[in-house]
C-alpha cells in the first residue's frame, strides 16, 4: 500500500462522517442560511473550534451575500480553499544545520509521544540516517523500557539513565554521544506533563537550556504531540508549551479513530504552528508528513 | 478544570442579574451564550442541543420565585439540569458477594488505564481489601513493566506473564490465582484500543465473557473533544460499561466530555483522576462539578479538603486567638503552612467562589516561601508585636531573610490587614476559611 493510499485509508473514517454530512448539504440546490448553519455544526462537531468555524462560516456568508457563490459546487470549492488557506503551506520536518539534528518531543500524558518517536526514528533510519534516542522520560514507570523496545525495532541507538534521574542530564549525554559518534539525529523523549503544572514546565525549560548548551544550534525542532481525540484543550496545550519552550511543529496522533482532528485549524490559525506529522495507525509505518491540501482534499473527495 | 466555562457563564448571568425582568428574549440570549460556552467546553453538539432545549422549556413561562432574581432563577434551572445530566448521585464501585470482585478497565490508548488501575488498587487497599492487578495489556511495549513498577510502589501483587499472547487465557488464569492467594479485588488492565477496531473489540468481549466482571470501567480522558460520544457509545454498546473514570482532571480542560459521556451512556462517573501520584483519585460529585461550572465555586470540596488538614482542636485554638486578638506572625506562618499542605494553591483557589475571576492576582507559591522567610527572620518579640517593627528592624529582617525592605513591608501590611479582617469576625460563629488567605 502506497503512502497516499495509507493516508486515505487512515482518513477514511474521518472522511465518512464529515464528508457525508457536507455532501448532503452540497447536493442541495440553493444555499440559504440553514445550509450555512448546518455547515457550522459540522465544523464544530469536527473539533474545528468555534473561532475557526466562525471565521470560515463568516467568509462563506460574505461570499454568498456578494453573489460570488450561488450553487453548492462553488460553496464546496470556497470552503476547501478557505480551509487550506488557514492551514497554510505544507511544512514537514526538514533536516538542516550542523549534526546532530535534535528533535525535542513534548506533550501532555498519553498522547503517544513514545510511539511517535519510535515511528519517526524508524522513518529516519530507513532513509539511511543514524538516529539516537534520549530516554528523558525518567518519570513514568517503564517508559525507558518502552523506548528501548522502539529503538530496537527502528534500529536506533538509545541513551538512558536510571528511572527517576535528571531528564536534562540524559538529553545532554545523548547529544554529547551523538557529537562524538557523528550521529545524524537525536530524538529526545520527555515525560508527559500537563501544561498547567509549572514545576514540570520548568523542568522542560531546563532540558531545552541544557540542549542549547550542548550544541549552539539545537534543538532545531520542538515537536508537540497532540492527540486528535482532544478537544479545544489542545489549543491551550499548544499555547502553554509554546510559551514555555517554543514549539516549532505539531504531530497529530490517533487520526485513525473517529476523531476528526479539526483542532489543527485552530492551532494553526491562533498560534501559527504548523502540523508536521500525522499518525494514522499503530504500525511502524503509520506516520506521515502532514500535507494541508492533501488533508483537506481527502476530507472532501 | 472548567474555569473558562465558569467565567463565561458568570459574565452572561451578570447581564441577567442587572435586569429587573426576565423576558423570553433574555432567556434566548442567555441560552445562546450558554450553548456557545458549552460547545467551547467540548460538550458534544447534540448533547448541548438537548440540554438547551430542556432548559428553555423549563425557563420560559416559569414563575420567578420571590426570593430569586430572574437571573438566579435561570442559573438554578441550568444548574439543576446540569446536575441531572451529570448523574444525580455519587455512585461507588460495587463489590461482588463472592470474591474476587473483578473490575475490567477499558478505554482508548493513552486515556490512563494503567495509572488508574494502580490508583484503584490503592483505593481498595485503603478500604481494607486485598487487591491484585492483572497486566492484561499485551500490546503496548513495556505496559507489563509499567504495571509491575506501579504495583510494587503500592505493595500490591501483579499477575502477569511476559510470554502471554492471549489476554483471555491470562485473565482466566488470574482469577484462579486470586482465589489461591485470597485476593478479593481483581483489577484487569486491558490494552488501549480504538472503539472501531473490530478485532480488538472482539477480543475485549472474549475477556469479558471469560471473567464476567462485576464492573467494566470505561476510562476516559477529560480533555476529549466532540468524539467522546462516539467512543463512549461504542464501548458501551459493544462491551457494556458499568461506570466511568475521568482522568487528567487536574489540567485546565473544560471537561465537557464528562457531560457528553454521561449523557450518551447513562452510566455514572465514579471517580476522577486529579494527578499523577497514585493516591490522586477522588470520588465524583456531580453537584460540585455542576455548581463549579456555573461559577458558584466548589465550596463543599474546599470545606472537605480543609477539614482534613485543619484539625478541630487547632481550629478552636485559632478561633480563641482571633477572638482574643492575639493573632501573631507565628499564627500566620502556621496558617500558610496549613493552606499549602492542602495541595497546589491554584486548585484551592479555584474552589473559592469568585476566585477564578481574580486571574490578575496570580498566586505565586514562591510568595509564600518569602512570607515564611520574612517571619522566620523576626525575633519572637517582633512576631508577637508588629508595632516594634521600625525601619532598622525591617532592614535587618530583609537582610536576614534574603528579601528587600519592600517585601518586609508588604508582609507586615498583609498581616495587619488580615488581623483587621479577622477582628471583624469577632462575634460571628465559626471561622470562614477562605478569609484567612493573605490577599
Amino acid at each position: 500500500m502506497g503512502l497516499f493510499e495509507r493516508l486515505k485509508d487512515g482518513l477514511a473514517k474521518t472522511r465518512k462522517g464529515f464528508v457525508e454530512k457536507v455532501e448532503s448539504i452540497f447536493t442541495r440546490e440553493k444555499i440559504d442560511e440553514d445550509t450555512i448553519e448546518e455547515l457550522e455544526e459540522i465544523l464544530i462537531t469536527s473539533d474545528v473550534g468555534i473561532h475557526a468555524t466562525q471565521e470560515i462560516v463568516n467568509f462563506l456568508r460574505e461570499r454568498v451575500k456578494k453573489g460570488g457563490i450561488g450553487d453548492s459546487a462553488s460553496v464546496k470549492e470556497s470552503l476547501k480553499k478557505e480551509m487550506i488557506s488557514i492551514l497554510g503551506s505544507s511544512s514537514p520536518i526538514v533536516l538542516f544545520g550542523e549534526k546532530p539534528f535534535v528533535i525535542l518531543t513534548v506533550g501532555v500524558n498519553g498522547v503517544g509521544k513514545t510511539t511517535t518517536i519510535g515511528k519517526l526514528a524508524s522513518r529516519f533510519t530507513s532513509q539511511g540516517h543514524s538516529v539516537l534516542l534520549a530516554a528523558s522520560d525518567t518519570f513514568r514507570a517503564a517508559a525507558i523500557e518502552q523506548l528501548e523496545i522502539w529503538a530496537k525495532r527502528a534500529g536506533a541507538g538509545i541513551v538512558k539513565h536510571q528511572s527517576g534521574s535528571d531528564p536534562a542530564a540524559v538529553a545532554y549525554d545523548a547529544i554529547e554521544s551523538a557529537k562524538h559518534k557523528k550521529t545524524d539525529i537525536v530524538i529526545i523523549d520527555t515525560a508527559g506533563r500537563l501544561h498547567t503544572k509549572s514545576p514540570l514546565m520548568e523542568e522542560l525549560k531546563k532540558v531545552r537550556r541544557v540542549v542549547e548548551k550542548a550544541t549552539s544550534h539545537a534543538p532545531q525542532e520542538v515537536l508537540l504531540v497532540v492527540d486528535a481525540t482532544t478537544g479545544q484543550n489542545a489549543l491551550r496545550q499548544a499555547q502553554m508549551f509554546n510559551e514555555a519552550i517554543g514549539v516549532t511543529g505539531v504531530a497529530l496522533t490517533k487520526l485513525d479513530g473517529t476523531a476528526k482532528g479539526g483542532i489543527v485549524f485552530a492551532i494553526k490559525k491562533e498560534l501559527g504552528i504548523p502540523v508536521r506529522l500525522i499518525g494514522v495507525g499503530e504500525g511502524i509505518d503509520d506516520l506521515r508528513d502532514f500535507d494541508p491540501e492533501e488533508f483537506v482534499e481527502a476530507l472532501f473527495d | 478544570m472548567f474555569e473558562s466555562l465558569t467565567e463565561k457563564l458568570e459574565s452572561i448571568f451578570k447581564k441577567l442579574r442587572g435586569r429587573g425582568l426576565l423576558k423570553e428574549e433574555d432567556v434566548d440570549a442567555a441560552l445562546k451564550e450558554v450553548r456557545l460556552a458549552l460547545l467551547e467546553a467540548d460538550v458534544n453538539f447534540r448533547v448541548v442541543k438537548d440540554f438547551i432545549q430542556k432548559v428553555k422549556e423549563k425557563a420560559v413561562g416559569k414563575e420567578v420565585l420571590e426570593s430569586l432574581t430572574p437571573g438566579q432563577q435561570v442559573i438554578k434551572i441550568v444548574n439543576d439540569e446540569l446536575c441531572d445530566l451529570l448523574g444525580g448521585k455519587n455512585s461507588r464501585i460495587q463489590l461482588s458477594p463472592n470474591p474476587p470482585t473483578v473490575i475490567m478497565m477499558v478505554g482508548l490508548h493513552g486515556s490512563g488505564k494503567t495509572t488508574t488501575s494502580a490508583k484503584l488498587a490503592k483505593f481498595f487497599k485503603k478500604e481494607g481489601r486485598r487487591p491484585m492487578l492483572v497486566a492484561a495489556d499485551l500490546q503496548r511495549p513495556a505496559a507489563i513493566e509499567q504495571l509491575i513498577t506501579l504495583g510494587s510502589q503500592i505493595d500490591t501483587p501483579v499477575f502477569y506473564s511476559k510470554d502471554a499472547k492471549d489476554p483471555v487465557a491470562l485473565c482466566r488464569e488470574s482469577i484462579k490465582k486470586s482465589k489461591l492467594d485470597a485476593r478479593d479485588v481483581l483489577i484487569l488492565d486491558t490494552a488501549g484500543r480504538l472503539h472501531i477496531d473490530e478485532s480488538l473489540m472482539a477480543e475485549l468481549k472474549h475477556v469479558r465473557d471469560a471473567v464476567s466482571p462485576k464492573e467494566v470501567i470505561f476510562v476516559a480522558d477529560a480533555m476529549t473533544g466532540q468524539d467522546a460520544v462516539n467512543i463512549a457509545k461504542n464501548f458501551n454498546e459493544q462491551i457494556g460499561i458499568d461506570g466511568i473514570i475521568l482522568t487528567k482532571m487536574d489540567g485546565d480542560a473544560r471537561g465537557g466530555a464528562a457531560i457528553s459521556i454521561r449523557a450518551i451512556t447513562g452510566k455514572p462517573i465514579k471517580f476522577i483522576g486529579v494527578g499523577e501520584k497514585i493516591d490522586m483519585l477522588e470520588p465524583f460529585y456531580p453537584e460540585r462539578i455542576a455548581s463549579r461550572i456555573l461559577g458558584m465555586g466548589d465550596v463543599l470540596s474546599l470545606i472537605e479538603q480543609a477539614q482534613k488538614t485543619f484539625e478541630q482542636k487547632e481550629a478552636e485554638k485559632l478561633q480563641e486567638k482571633i477572638l482574643g486578638e492575639t493573632f501573631t506572625f507565628d499564627d500566620l506562618k502556621e496558617q500558610l503552612k496549613k493552606i499549602r499542605s492542602m495541595g497546589p494553591l491554584e486548585n484551592i483557589l479555584n474552589m473559592i467562589p469568585g476566585m477564578n475571576k481574580m486571574r490578575g492576582l496570580t498566586v505565586d507559591e514562591k510568595e509564600f516561601v518569602k512570607i515564611e522567610a520574612v517571619i522566620n527572620s523576626m525575633t519572637f518579640a517582633e512576631r508577637r508585636n508588629h508595632n516594634l517593627l521600625n525601619g532598622s528592624r525591617r532592614k535587618r529582617i530583609a537582610m536576614g531573610s534574603g528579601t528587600t525592605v519592600a517585601d518586609v513591608n508588604r508582609v507586615v501590611k498583609q498581616y495587619v490587614e488580615l488581623k483587621k479582617m479577622l477582628k471583624m469576625f469577632k462575634g460571628k460563629k465559626g471561622i470562614k476559611l477562605p478569609k484567612i488567605m493573605p490577599f
